[in-house]
């Protein structure tokens, strides 16, 4: 279980890194903390040609408010455990700071950034599922320039996204939690730190005691993060409910088609997706009226 | 088939064009300025147990999970088969032979032994080397955080529950900065 | 007996040098010019070796050698059968053994093919890889059941079947009782055993010194002793040329004592050719396909009872998958055979089983070693009859027991041994009280405690036995040196029972030395050659007794000399602190490192019918196995919502007669319980239809961590074993072995609503949604799965 030969690049700056990217976009990849990727080096199910390191890119790491605190900005590269443990994430996006325990174990999220969960797109990772609750965009960069994705147009398909072969993702942009909203994050997985059998991410706005906007994010039941559209049609313009979150959390079933494996057939992933779906708006609304 | 046999390696030029080039890095181990040439593929778990020869740091699983070549970076615990060596380059790191002083041994190996917390002891490297930052984020630990913490190091001889014994033993002990005679209750 | 160390929690002497990383295993072994090998190995489950094309790998630079069946010669011989057939009447045996590495055929996923020798083990992997193997693909034989069928493709083409073996063992006669039966309860059960996995895999690391002639190995075995013997004779090295060394090995549990794992035959060989020391470490990913499994076994049993739940006889009949090859024999499926009967009063009892080769890795013990399956099917039998009888699951077991008079109690079958299945000793019934007390049936059964409304709580107890300390024989030597220094050296190899301590307690018990003082040294044939291995749970009470015999003999030496010198007689004297001294006077003592230096004169003789030296190499052999018990009981909180389970308490009330160190016994219950937990809820090796391994990883294969083991609250009780001076038990399995059954037995009972029957292990999250929701119809109208 050694990795095989590859060109090893560590760039020092942002403009190096874009052009390395830029010169060998389809033989390279991206080592950001190397959680996922060297696991798959090391089985030789991944064999990249070149590896680009990010690891030097101060200019890729960081958390700050934006546009009068609106939003929240977390750079790449920033550690998943840096993200964990921040003020400004705890107050303003506390949905990730919920979210963080249930990514692997501290001695994975001590080296795994944020933007490499996020770029890595595996379907049964917690962060894309977050990030496509929460709504928020996320910034490509190239040599040529950069633009914004917004979250529901990043994921692509099976560890796909929306991202060139020669961009790399730089920064994230979340919205900072405003009065009457109410979110949470549950999962079920095998042992604590697993990937999950299913997991959601739900984020609930409410006015006047009826429910204004909502999103609702599956992991774990498809390609990719999967949004709940049936759950929000349910939900918003009503006043919540034990009885309201109940129908909402059944109608998940309409919007995912979960796979079977090892660990869970799709008729029991149905199961948790309506279970925990429950679960999560039940504490979303508490959080509302709390 | 003919069995082919080549000389000795040792023996042979260095080899052109087969493996990328090697990278000299500087790394600080346990105080230690180290040095090496390594290629950029070598997973810092190989060069710290066999270019450096500190193999107190054990390889269960090399895909993250196992926890037993868990190891100080820069203060933090990181798996060191999910790391090249070439990342650690300029970085500080402890490994298990950089925990006890001479001949003391740091309270949470005490505790351990104190709690029989290992039995074939070839977790125990990396299971040090996660409850150390974890006591010093969380100097006074319920057992329910203890077993949190511990659950990314897989352990298959104890079953845990000595283990927690140990880790909650030695929180007691740093925070009286006693040794465990003096903590006593280890007696089981 | 009032004892100084013996029976004490000492703590121990090995963890001082694990816990500062300094402890030798086997892949900290350097030497210079050490080269690396790596394995190609068989990505089919089944099929003809058309083509191997090594050139590739050989041009790789760094690259030494390449070496595939052919290259082999003479040598490529298959492995010696380990255990041949039972002397069990009317038995059938087919034995097929493995090959170093597959000439025409591979059986199973990750069988080696050829081996790379070169300059690391990152280049190895590379050349390993450009191998060209052209392999015919073969249909692959997964399923137990089919393996039989006449159209089912034969795995080895000399035999007129997959049929490996077929055992019958009776004592009475079960068809008399069934007529008359108040009851007979029959079911079918899947009971499915999974795979060690110590944290440490194997490795091996084999010099050839041709100037000395002297061939050295490290090795991750349990039988460094019988790997030496076996390794010489295939050499054809004299066993004095051969040193195995099985430093500190990083978990054992069974699968590292199967004789000869490939790799084990051919470092050595690779090392004698090329005259360089090879280093050979299995990766996590080769240890799940070519380090040897426990698996499924199928039973179909029958139960009767009379009206009062007494055991009127058991049938059984199983089938059970012995992967590729058997070199093993047939210990697994005898130990299902022969545990199955427990601690209960059987007086008609019918077992059969057939043992089928199969296209996956091999079958040989790992801890438990298929007693596991054999309590399953007789627990879940007294559990089912409870119910129709409308007892409860305590009684019926209390009404059962072999009473405390009943010893020796002979069963009439033949045990792994190969010797009778007699139970020395035992006393079952104060410890089903004490487990009793201590889960808090009562308390249970009140049903005081406040939970959700999703959830559901269920208690359970089960009872079993153990055959532990089987022999043939261990042996040990202890020694005084004249620096005062005791050494005590045994054959059996360590992985983490704590010989360093508790051998080190039962000989400073004897010499009045302080086992700190003690130096222990296990698993290095240069420095003892006799012996059989540490497996079975025989350790403590094999080699333990072996150091307790030799540290006796070494004690007489004391005595007759300090005698004759402090002129006493030998009654007066007392052994304490390292020193002989007449009782209570302290003043007229010698210390024993002088006595050592008196009994090895430099000038004068050795007089006729004595040794220099106070040393004593002497043996140990028990008659046959002492039988441990034991109760475990638990209370599980089953969520309703996602079908999780968690252990809420855990109780086991343990029997291993003489204790050596309580602590260590902790130790080893606890971790056997945690692999309990493991085989019932987590751990599953699951095959394609193609032979393929699914799960062969640490994320797929799941290990519990410390979030899913419960603290395990211990009694015991002390019924000694009349086969052994020290009257020890062995212990290292009892742990593990019940705990599928009470799992089962507690999710049952906390379910009891759903009036769901449990005839399986293991269990998952996933399985739980499948039995309920199946039974009900829902599953008609979804896809079921795995």
């Amino acid at each position: 279980m050694k990795p095989p030969v590859f060109d090893y690049f560590a760039p020092n700056t942002l403009d190096e890194a874009l052009s390395l990217l830029a010169e060998h976009g389809d033989e390279a990849k991206v080592l950001a903390g190397g959680q996922s990727l060297v696991p798959a080096m090391n089985f030789r199910l991944a064999r990249p040609e070149i590896l680009i390191d990010l690891g030097r890119l101060s200019e890729l790491t960081g958390i700050e408010r934006l546009d009068g605190g609106q939003n929240v900005r977390i750079g790449a590269m920033t550690r998943q455990r840096t993200v964990e443990r921040h003020p400004l994430v705890r107050k303003h996006v506390p949905l990730v700071h919920e979210t963080m325990p249930w990514v692997a174990h501290p001695q994975i999220r001590n080296r795994g950034t944020f933007g490499g969960s996020l770029a890595h797109a595996d379907p049964a990772a917690e962060l894309p599922a977050v990030l496509l609750a929460l709504g928020g965009r996320c910034l490509a960069k190239s040599r040529d320039g950069e633009r914004w994705i917004d979250a529901q147009d990043f994921y692509t398909g099976l560890f796909e996204t929306a991202l060139e072969p020669h961009e790399l993702l730089a920064a994230v942009e979340l919205p900072s939690v405003g009065p009457g909203e109410g979110w949470a994050f549950t999962e079920m997985s095998r042992r604590h730190g697993d990937f999950a059998l299913c997991g959601v991410a739900a984020r609930l706005k409410a006015r006047d005691g009826v429910v204004e906007e909502a999103s609702v994010a599956l992991l774990s039941v498809g390609d990719g993060p999967t949004a709940a559209p049936s759950v929000v049609e349910i939900l918003v313009g009503q006043a919540p409910s034990a009885e309201l979150v109940s129908t909402a959390a059944d109608a998940v079933v309409n919007d995912i088609d979960p796979p079977g494996d090892l660990h869970a057939t799709p008729a029991y992933r149905r199961h948790l997706a309506r279970t925990l779906t429950r679960r999560v708006l039940t504490a979303a609304v508490d959080r509302i009226s709390g | 088939m003919d069995t082919m046999t080549r000389e000795h390696p040792s023996s042979q030029q260095p080899e052109q064009g087969t493996s990328s080039r090697q990278i000299p890095i500087t790394v600080t181990v346990n105080g230690q300025k180290r040095h090496g040439v390594v290629e950029p593929r070598l997973l810092l778990s190989d060069f710290l147990r066999h270019d450096l020869g500190l193999t107190g740091t054990h390889v269960g699983c090399e895909h993250g999970v196992c926890g037993a070549c868990t190891v100080l970076m820069d203060g933090d615990s990181v798996r060191s088969c999910l790391v090249l060596a070439v990342q650690a380059h300029e970085r500080e790191l402890v490994t298990v032979e950089g925990l006890a002083s001479g001949d003391t041994l740091h309270p949470l190996q005490q505790a351990l032994r104190e709690s029989h917390g290992l039995q074939c002891g070839f977790c125990t490297p990396g299971i040090l080397m996660s409850m150390v930052p974890f006591l010093e984020e969380n100097p006074n630990p319920t057992e329910e955080e203890i077993r949190i913490a511990l659950s990314g190091n897989l352990c298959r001889c104890t079953g845990y529950q000595k283990i927690v014994e140990g880790v909650a033993l030695a929180a007691e002990m740093m925070a009286e900065g006693s040794s465990p005679e003096d903590v006593g209750g280890a007696e089981s | 007996m009032e004892t100084r160390y013996f029976g004490k929690p000492l703590k121990r002497n090995e963890d001082h040098r694990l816990l500062t990383g300094k402890a030798l295993f086997v892949d900290d072994v350097t030497l210079p010019g050490m080269l690396h090998v790596a394995f190609k190995r068989s990505d089919f489950a089944h099929g003809r070796i058309l083509e191997i094309d090594v050139q590739a790998a050989l041009e790789r630079p760094g690259v030494v050698a390449v070496y595939t069946a052919e290259d082999l010669g003479d040598y490529h011989q298959p492995g010696p059968l380990l255990l041949p057939a039972p002397p069990i009447e009317g038995a059938v045996f087919h034995p097929r053994m493995q090959v170093p590495l597959a000439k025409d055929k591979v059986r199973h996923v990750g069988e080696p093919i050829a081996v790379v020798v070169a300059r690391s083990r990152y280049i190895a992997e590379d050349a390993a890889e450009e191998i060209f193997v052209d392999i015919e693909p073969l249909d692959a034989v997964v399923d137990l059941e089919g393996a039989l069928d006449p159209d089912t493709p034969k795995i080895h083409d000399d035999l007129e079947s997959n049929l490996a073996a077929h055992v019958v063992q009776s004592k009475g006669d079960f068809d008399s009782v069934v007529d008359k039966a108040h009851r007979v309860v029959r079911r079918r059960f899947f009971y499915d055993h999974g795979i060690a996995a110590a944290m440490e895999n194997r490795g091996i690391v084999a010099s050839w010194d041709a100037r000395d002639q002297q061939l050295e190995i490290w090795d991750t075995t349990q039988a460094p002793i019988a790997i030496r013997n076996g390794l010489a004779g295939m050499l054809g090295l004299a066993e004095s040329q051969v040193r195995v060394v099985a430093p500190f090995i990083g978990g054992g549990f069974g699968p590292k004592i199967m004789m000869f794992y490939p790799e084990e035959v051919l470092l050595p060989w690779i090392s004698m050719r090329l005259g360089w020391p090879v280093k050979w470490i299995e990766d996590r990913a080769e240890n799940f396909v070519a380090t040897t499994h426990e698996r499924a076994q199928i039973h179909e049993a029958a139960l009767a009872v009379d009206e009062n739940g007494k055991i009127l006889g058991v049938e059984d009949t199983f089938i059970h998958d012995a992967g590729a090859y058997n070199p093993y024999g047939l210990t697994v499926p005898i130990n299902s055979q022969c545990t199955l009967l427990g601690p209960y009063d059987v007086p008609n009892y019918r077992s059969e089983f057939t043992v089928v080769y199969t296209n996956k890795t091999l079958v040989t013990p790992y801890r438990g070693a298929g007693r596991q399956h054999g309590v399953f099917v007789m627990e879940r039998l007294l559990d089912l009859a409870a119910k129709e009888l409308g007892l409860d699951v305590v009684e019926i077991r209390r009404r059962n027991f072999l009473p405390p008079d009943a010893f020796p109690h002979d069963h009439g079958l033949i045990y792994q041994d190969f010797s009778s299945l007699v139970y020395d000793s035992g006393n079952y019934e104060p410890a089903l009280d004490k487990a009793v007390k201590l889960i808090d049936f009562a308390g249970f059964e009140s049903g005081s405690s406040e939970i959700e409304p999703h959830k559901r709580r269920g208690i359970g107890i089960v009872c079993y036995v153990e055959g532990t300390g089987i022999g043939p024989y261990e042996g040990a030597k202890v020694t005084v040196e004249p620096s005062g220094t005791v050494s005590v050296v045994t054959g059996v190899g360590t992985q983490g029972q704590g010989h360093f301590t508790s051998f080190a307690q039962v000989v400073g018990e004897q010499i009045g030395v302080d086992p700190t003082k003690i130096r222990v040294v296990t698993g290095d044939t240069r420095l003892f050659h006799w012996g059989a291995g540490t497996f079975a749970s025989r350790g403590a009470v094999v080699a333990g007794n072996a150091c307790h015999a030799a540290a006796l003999d070494v004690r007489k030496k004391i005595l007759k000399m300090a005698g004759e010198l402090l002129e006493a007689p030998e009654e007066d004297l007392e052994l304490v602190d390292g020193k002989a001294q007449v009782k209570g006077v302290p003043a007229k003592a010698i210390e024993l490192g002088e006595l050592a230096s008196l009994a090895n004169p430099m000038r004068g003789a050795v007089e006729p019918g004595t040794e220099p030296g106070l040393e004593a190499t002497t043996y140990f052999g028990p008659k046959h196995g002492s039988t441990a018990s034991g109760v475990h009981a638990m209370e599980v909180e089953v969520d309703l919502e996602t079908y999780d389970v968690k252990i809420l308490r855990y109780v086991v009330v343990h029997d291993c007669g003489t204790v050596i160190n309580p602590l260590i016994l902790e130790g080893q219950i606890q971790g056997g319980v945690a692999q309990g937990i493991g085989n019932a809820f987590y751990e599953q090796i699951l095959y394609g239809d193609d032979g393929q391994l699914l799960n062969g990883s640490f994320m797929d294969y799941l290990l519990p961590t410390s979030m899913d083991v419960p603290n395990v609250v211990g009694d015991h009780v002390e019924t000694p074993s009349p086969l052994n001076p020290l009257g020890i038990k062995g212990a290292g399995e009892a742990g593990a072995i019940p705990v599928g059954a009470l799992f089962a037995q507690a999710v049952e009972h906390a379910l009891r609503d759903e009036g769901l029957e449990i005839l399986e292990i293991p269990l998952s999250p996933n399985r739980l949604f499948e039995l309920l929701h199946d039974r009900e119809g829902i599953a008609s109208t979804e896809e079921s799965g795995s």
